[in-house]
């Protein structure tokens, strides 16, 4: 898979560069992570799922929108592979389509929650004092709603909608990213390189975004990454109370919702998107698990 | 006397804490409530109102006074237990969180308790058989339970369970129809039934129980499981362990008194996450269910589009998590000889 050349640069003892010397130690770390089975389990899970995403016409052999109403709540058969919904709508495209909705989501809270995060906590660390104190306060005073319920006041405050849903949750996601990049911070402020940038005349805004954020953003992503199954499983909450997509937008959470009411005689209706939530937020809690098997030194 | 006032300095810092994140708690919520689009006082008044009619609702709920003044009449409010009306009834919102609040205890409580008596043993038995099958397994039920949506879960439940095997009884508290022969005494639907001496009742309240209370206690499960095994793998590759075993302490002894011992308090700190976490997911249980608590209470008004109740549910809820951890806060302090 890997030539050989490649191989002994990657895991060469006296890198050349710091860029041969970063590649060396990710391929480390993807070698722990390769070593897991159920790591790579979550990387398949998360490769279909974008796969899904982005070929989703291709793949899905009906219009997930419109349905036809001769083919209402139809059990699951070799035309319909998962059943029909009450309007006709064939369930495995609108699944289909649906992975659209949970990648547009979560891709979205992490673009929108982390940068939220970031700059909170590396300002809170960086200018200290008053500053400090309240927003850290404002972040344990996020942190002490359950999410859930502060997502669900958010969403119900902002309307329905899928803008709004994501917005609901970036707002209760940002906290623990915020105290991350705090630390952080504070384990750099006092550092030499940084009283070398300000000597050499560097801004505050400078330091903080040119010399501080970039020092945080490793161990964000990884916390990102490892929030993902929980931002699933709010959206999908949230869709399920009828806060998410407006119809008919296929969102797993909201189609379980529209099946409730059939569960008894077409079980099906309401069965299936159950699934798929299960499996992409088992595939990326799968992920996380491989991935903290990798950071944590303590594990070996 | 030395330790006592630093123990009680400490105390009184958990305090101011709380005190602060309650304030701040009160601040988002107040902004939320400020953030919404509609106009609150045409919610009440409905969309007909004269002018003069409009003007007075809005003199009488403070909104053409500065924001701060605002913030402050909210605040003093609900010092005083004061949650404001709800829209669709126009009753006191603190009375009506009161009366649901009791279920959402009953159920959070009972899927604690399932979650401890089941978790604990089930994380033990994995750290100490790590890398076995039995280890592998309660690990995928943890992280099974971390990935299910709670509302699928409690469909499915009621499918299996209430559809095709007809084993438990359906949504709600008790059978259709029978809700009106319990008095409220306490509002635990078990104890009331209980108190009323109708044990046909009882089994009734106790079989809708049931199913809920599990699922939640599922979830509280996969989440003690997991940290119990991982503090005690912590604890079983210490020294004292090794000292204990060439000491010839047996095998049990070793791991339900010494390394449990040592657990002991960051379990507590995980069991009262696992209670909070419940409430939590409580919401979306109790909409499945039917269970008229917190949870559905809170749904129900966001549908009704009554955010002064809304506002007041996620009130109660987020002081009730502040408070737990508070109290955890203080159990640690008390039962851990290193923070003393």
């Amino acid at each position: 898979m890997i030539s050989a050349s490649l191989r002994s640069w990657l895991l060469s003892d006296t890198p050349d560069s710091r860029f041969q010397a970063r590649a060396g130690r990710f391929y480390l770390g993807w070698l722990t992570f390769a070593k897991n089975p159920l790591a790579m389990l979550g990387l398949i899970i998360l490769v279909l799922l974008v796969v899904m995403a982005v070929f989703a016409s291709w793949i899905s052999p009906h219009d997930p929108l419109f349905g036809n109403l001769e083919d209402r709540l139809l059990p699951p058969s070799g035309k319909f592979w998962l059943g029909t919904d009450e309007n006709g709508r064939d369930i495995f495209s609108r699944i289909v389509f649906g992975a659209r909705t949970t990648l547009y989501i979560i891709g979205l809270v992490a673009v929108t929650a982390a940068p939220i995060g970031l700059l909170i906590g590396t300002t809170a660390g960086y200018v200290g004092g008053w500053v400090e104190t309240g927003l850290m306060r404002l972040t344990d005073a996020f942190l002490a709603f359950p999410k859930l319920i502060l997502a669900l006041a958010f969403a119900a405050a902002l309307g329905a909608g899928l803008e709004n849903a994501v917005l609901a949750i970036a707002l209760t996601a940002w906290p623990p990213y915020a105290r991350i990049a705090r630390a952080e911070t504070l384990t750099v402020r006092g550092s030499d390189y940084l009283a070398a940038a300000r000597m050499t005349g560097a801004g505050g805004w400078r330091i903080l975004f040119g010399h501080i954020m970039p020092m945080c953003i490793p161990s964000l992503i990884v916390r990102v990454s490892l929030d993902m199954a929980g931002i699933i499983l709010i959206a999908a909450g949230l869709g399920f109370l009828g806060l998410g997509v407006a119809p008919p937008q296929p969102e797993w959470g909201s189609m379980v919702s529209e099946g409730r009411s059939q569960i008894l005689e077409q079980w099906w209706v309401c069965t299936y998107p159950g699934i798929a939530i299960c499996i992409v937020s088992l595939g990326f809690n799968l992920i996380g698990d491989g991935l903290r098997d990798v950071l944590d030194p303590r594990g070996k | 006397m030395l330790i006592k006032s630093r123990r009680l300095r400490g105390l009184l810092r958990t305090l101011a804490s709380v005190l602060t994140t309650l304030f701040g708690l009160l601040l988002v919520t107040f902004v939320i409530s400020r953030l919404l689009p509609a106009d609150p006082v045409l919610a009440i008044v409905g969309d007909h109102a004269t002018e003069e009619y409009v003007a007075r609702v809005r003199e009488e709920l403070g909104l053409n006074k500065p924001i701060l003044i605002q913030f402050w009449i909210y605040l003093s409010h609900v010092i005083q237990g004061d949650l404001g009306q709800s829209i669709r009834t126009s009753r006191p919102i603190a009375q009506e969180l009161m009366n649901v609040f009791p279920a959402t205890l009953e159920l959070a409580t009972l899927g604690t308790i399932i979650g401890i008596i089941l978790g604990i043993p089930l994380g033990v038995l994995a750290a100490v058989r790590k890398d076995t099958m039995i280890d592998h397994v309660v690990r995928f039920l943890g992280l099974v339970g971390y990935s299910v949506p709670i509302f699928w879960l409690g469909l499915m439940g009621l499918l299996v369970f209430y559809a095709k095997l007809d084993w438990l009884p359906g949504p709600g508290r008790l059978d259709f129809g029978y809700e009106d022969m319990i008095t409220p005494v306490t509002g635990l639907m078990t104890v009331d039934t209980l108190i009323a001496g109708d044990m046909d009742l009882f089994k009734n309240a106790l079989g809708h129980l049931i199913l809920p209370a599990s699922l939640l206690g599922y979830f509280s499960l996969a989440y003690i499981s997991r940290m119990t095994r991982s503090l005690m793998l912590g604890q079983l590759s210490q020294e004292y362990i090794l000292t204990a075993r060439v000491k010839g302490v047996s095998e049990a002894r070793i791991i339900w008194k010494h390394a449990m011992g040592n657990i002991l308090v960051p379990l507590i700190t995980v069991i009262a996450l696992s209670y909070g976490n419940l409430l939590e997911g409580s919401v979306l249980t109790e909409t499945v269910f039917a269970w008229r608590g917190l949870g559905l209470y809170i749904t129900d008004s966001i549908f009704g589009q009554d955010m002064p109740a809304v506002m007041g549910g996620t009130v109660v809820v987020g002081a009730i998590f502040i408070i737990i951890n508070m109290l955890t806060d203080v159990a640690y302090r008390l039962l851990d000889p290193r923070a003393k």
